[in-house]
């Protein structure tokens, strides 16, 4: 094992990384004046992973056992909870499955390292019954309840429903109360088995402790044995063109919800992939961010208000973009968003425009470091994608404001785009 | 980290924190005056109005640029209720010098931009834009009516607001609809003017530059500033008793999958002289976080819900436990959760569970020390309060609590009113029928 050192003077960082023998990515930042330790240890499998070939024998798992898995994980053989003792140890520990990826955390003041075995030991530590295994259903069923009644989470996956015709990033990461009824002792141990092992992982940490200490707990803790790991299969390639162009459903809201989106090239990973994925986000912050004519235009004229959001969201082999908030005539946004993107396609961006809005993108990443939660996720997911988030501050600098129109001109065209409307209730005449 | 107070003019407090460990440099500004159901909706509007544009950069897209080359530093409109104060102002943060590329300071311009936000928006005839008035109040009528939109938050608030009916406290930040609805630009402006001149102001700096600097800054920056006679007679009514004998109980009906179940409690007579490292420590055990009496026997035990938690409102000496349920489960939860709190009460409490409750807490405290909103907060709390005791020295209090402590808080602890929020008639699916048979 040999931990390499990288120096990031601008910002004030070093990050040091490793690969140990048995395949596990390692991650540390050390933070000297602070309390907080932070640590994510994350697997490349997430909500989509349903599809997969182990030992010749193909898997078909049902929707919501990434997630399912996360839950049981704490769990231990000797009838403990892993969130409890962690909790009781004073940190505060916890869990999130996406489409793309499962990933365990906890920050704490004191005891980091005794907490770190903790998080390594139950990760690796697979301990379920059929009568643990049921009684989790109570449990994620009300948390899919709880999805259903909120109209953030239904706009959302109706986007994707139409946006994808069949690649599972459009079912829903907790699955379904009939699909979760599916789930066994032994469904679990296969997913966990096959994508928990060390080869398939990272661990980020970050806070006042040295990269030997970090790797040296990891390999007492985790198995020694470097596994090799099945690709998820996510189906047929996906057309770049949405499935379905616009849906309408009704909720217990107050005015209409509604998310634009489009299905963006998926890209391989690699450096060249973080340097498109920086253009996209520097094109969008321009074409339509809190500053953008776009924007302020329509928050002027009432159309739109300050709820409202955009973001790419690289997960499970896809790229998608997606723009939304509270309009009472999301159609319109939906036309003054073509248009801006015929006339940006057509004159690009000024180079006043371009220069401040990268400027603004320097303090907006400076800003997100101050969050451990932050840096910690972000190198995890963008390591699973093979590239180093640190790298964002250099290689923005080479971008120019031609890359970013060529993007708004390549990906954002009217035919790609689909329209999700959440609108409020009409209820019938009181009688 | 260096912490100071100074009074800069009448009635403007300074907030300083010295630290060299963060990127970046917060600042705020903070009018505090007295929640009230007839002007919380105007005291909401101002900083919206006033972010639309100033003397200097009278709309959205020149404010917005000029934030933009600052390297995107931001100035976001801030109300806040602590207690029954209403705090109304702005928030800002922008890099510090050593992380810029040719190690620009920002702190002056941006105690003059603020300042700018603040008192010299943009305006016709000495009157605030009735074009901006309309259009943020039309926002300000969308936030209010979206509360629906969040089931979970929205149980919380519709019973605080049934709990506190015949108190300030049950005004929302925002206000009410009906209130935002009859703001007029004349009476706004009216009340904006009013504000500037008699409300106490708080500011509050966090970053590398020393008090000096920072003062020097903020008093040239705020030189312009109307004074009058500044209104210090402002406070938070504390309510010791449940207001009927009986705990009152309130339902409501909407299209939802799922109840949300919320109990209203007054912390009753320990709110004379609060211990608040005991509350906190006994919050935590009875129902914050995963290792409390709520977490471990509702939620893990019962597999009654997804989540049920308490959270206690220090500065109005109130409790709230809410929990999402299926709907027949009313019953069997809400005496779980009252079952639990009856152990509290009863001494039923091992050295281990006042252990992690203890840690918990002063854990949360010691890891507010490493985030500027974090601690922009709690200084705020501390001001208003008089108080100048660190979260670290407040997490050592937290460690000293005792079994005795967390019994008395709990004795002292009413229910007042349960608020159960199910879904319309008929709602009630196959699925919940059948979890019932499990049992």
């Amino acid at each position: 094992m040999n931990i390499e050192r990288h120096d990031y003077p601008g910002i004030g960082e070093t990050l040091y990384s490793a690969v140990l023998d048995n395949g596990l990515e390692v991650r540390v930042v050390p933070k000297k004046d602070f309390s907080t330790f932070y640590a994510a240890f994350a697997t490349n499998y997430g909500g989509a992973c349903r599809r997969f070939t182990v030992d010749g024998k193909q898997l078909d798992t049902p929707a919501g056992v990434a997630h399912y898995l996360e839950h049981k994980m704490f769990d231990l053989p000797n009838g403990d909870n892993a969130l409890n003792i962690l909790s009781a140890n004073g940190a505060d520990p916890n869990a999130f499955t996406s489409s793309g990826i499962t990933c365990y955390y906890f920050q704490c003041t004191e005891g980091f390292e005794e907490n770190l075995r903790m998080l390594l030991h139950f990760v690796s530590t697979p301990y379920f019954t059929e009568e643990t295994v049921q009684k989790e259903q109570g449990i994620i069923s009300q948390e899919i309840r709880m999805g259903e009644d909120n109209p953030g989470m239904a706009i959302y996956y109706n986007l994707l429903q139409m946006l994808y015709a069949h690649h599972p990033i459009r079912d829903r990461v907790a699955g379904t109360v009939e699909s979760i009824a599916q789930i066994t002792a032994e469904t679990l141990y296969d997913c966990h088995r096959v994508f928990y092992a060390p080869s398939n992982m990272i661990l980020c940490v970050e806070g006042d402790v040295d990269p030997e200490t970090v790797c040296r707990i990891a390999e007492e803790v985790l198995p020694k044995d470097k596994a090799p790991v099945p690709k998820a299969d996510f189906g047929e390639k996906e057309s770049l063109y949405p499935a379905e162009r616009f849906s309408k459903a009704e909720m217990e809201v107050s005015a209409p919800q509604f998310l634009i989106g489009a299905k963006l090239t998926p890209d391989h990973g690699g450096p060249e992939a973080h340097r498109e994925r920086l253009i996209a986000s520097l094109a969008l912050r321009m074409l339509c961010g809190t500053s953008s004519p776009f924007f302020t235009r329509l928050y002027a004229d009432g159309t739109l208000n300050m709820d409202f959001d955009y973001e790419v969201d690289a997960s499970a082999g896809t790229i998608t973009f997606i723009l939304g908030g509270e309009s009472r005539t999301p159609e319109t946004v939906l036309q003054a968003f073509n248009a801006e993107v015929s006339r940006i396609a057509a004159e690009g961006f000024d180079e006043a425009t371009f220069q401040r809005s990268k400027r603004a993108s320097l303090g907006a990443r400076l800003r997100a470091l101050e969050d451990f939660d932050n840096v910690c996720v972000s190198l995890a997911m963008d390591h699973f994608d093979g590239y180093c988030s640190f790298d964002s501050f250099d290689l923005l600098e080479a971008i120019t404001a031609e890359d970013c129109r060529r993007f708004v001109q390549e990906e954002l065209a009217p035919e790609r785009l689909a329209l999700s409307v959440i609108a409020p209730k009409t209820r019938e005449a009181a009688g | 980290m260096e912490y100071s107070r100074s009074e800069l003019m009448p009635g403007v407090f300074l907030s300083h924190l010295c630290s060299d460990k963060f990127k970046t440099a917060c600042m705020s500004v903070n009018l505090l005056t007295q929640l009230r159901r007839e002007t919380a909706s105007m005291n909401a509007l101002i900083p919206a109005v006033l972010r639309r544009g100033t003397t200097r950069y009278p709309d959205m897209e020149k404010l917005s640029a000029r934030l933009d080359e600052l390297y995107g530093a931001a100035i976001e409109p801030v109300i806040r209720r602590v207690g029954e104060v209403h705090c109304l102002g702005f928030f800002a943060s922008f890099p510090e010098p050593a992380f810029l590329p040719k190690g620009e300071k920002l702190l002056g311009e941006m105690s003059g931009l603020m300042a700018q936000m603040l008192l010299s928006p943009v305006t016709r005839g000495g009157l605030l834009l009735p074009q901006y008035v309309d259009s943020e109040k039309e926002k300000l009528l969308d936030l209010i009516r979206s509360r629906v939109n969040d089931k979970r938050s929205y149980a919380v608030q519709r019973c605080l607001e049934e709990m506190c009916c015949y108190e300030d406290f049950a005004v929302s930040r925002f206000g009410s609809i009906e209130e935002a609805e009859g703001i007029h630009y004349k009476k706004l402006t009216r009340h904006y003017r009013e504000l500037l001149r008699t409300s106490p102001v708080e500011l509050f700096y966090c970053g590398q530059a020393p008090l000096a600097e920072v003062e020097q800054a903020l008093r040239e920056a705020f030189a312009g500033m109307p004074r009058g006679e500044v209104d210090y007679d402002i406070g938070t009514e504390i309510r010791m008793n449940a207001v009927e004998a009986e705990p009152r109980y309130y339902e409501e009906r909407l299209d939802v999958t799922q109840g949300k179940l919320v109990l209203g409690f007054r912390l009753g007579e320990c709110m004379e002289d609060p211990d608040r490292a005991a509350i906190h420590v006994f919050n935590a055990l009875y129902g914050s976080g995963a290792t409390s009496r709520l977490f471990l026997n509702v939620r893990e035990k019962l597999s009654l819900c997804y989540y049920a938690s308490s959270a206690v409102i220090l500065r109005k000496g109130l409790m709230l436990v809410s929990s999402g349920i299926s709907f027949e489960k009313l019953e069997a939860a809400r005496a779980e959760i009252l079952a639990q709190l009856e152990a509290v009460k009863n001494g039923d409490i091992t050295d281990e569970e006042l252990l992690w409750a203890k840690r918990a807490v002063a854990s949360d405290l010691r890891a507010a020390m490493d985030s500027q909103g974090e601690l922009e907060g709690y200084w705020l709390s501390q001001a208003l309060d008089g108080l100048e005791y660190s979260p670290m020295e407040l997490a050592e209090l937290a460690e000293d609590v005792t079994k005795e402590d967390v019994m008395s808080v709990a004795r002292s602890v009413e229910l007042d009113l349960v608020y159960f929020l199910r879904g319309e008639d008929g709602a009630e699916s196959a699925e919940d029928e059948e979890a019932e048979d499990e049992h």
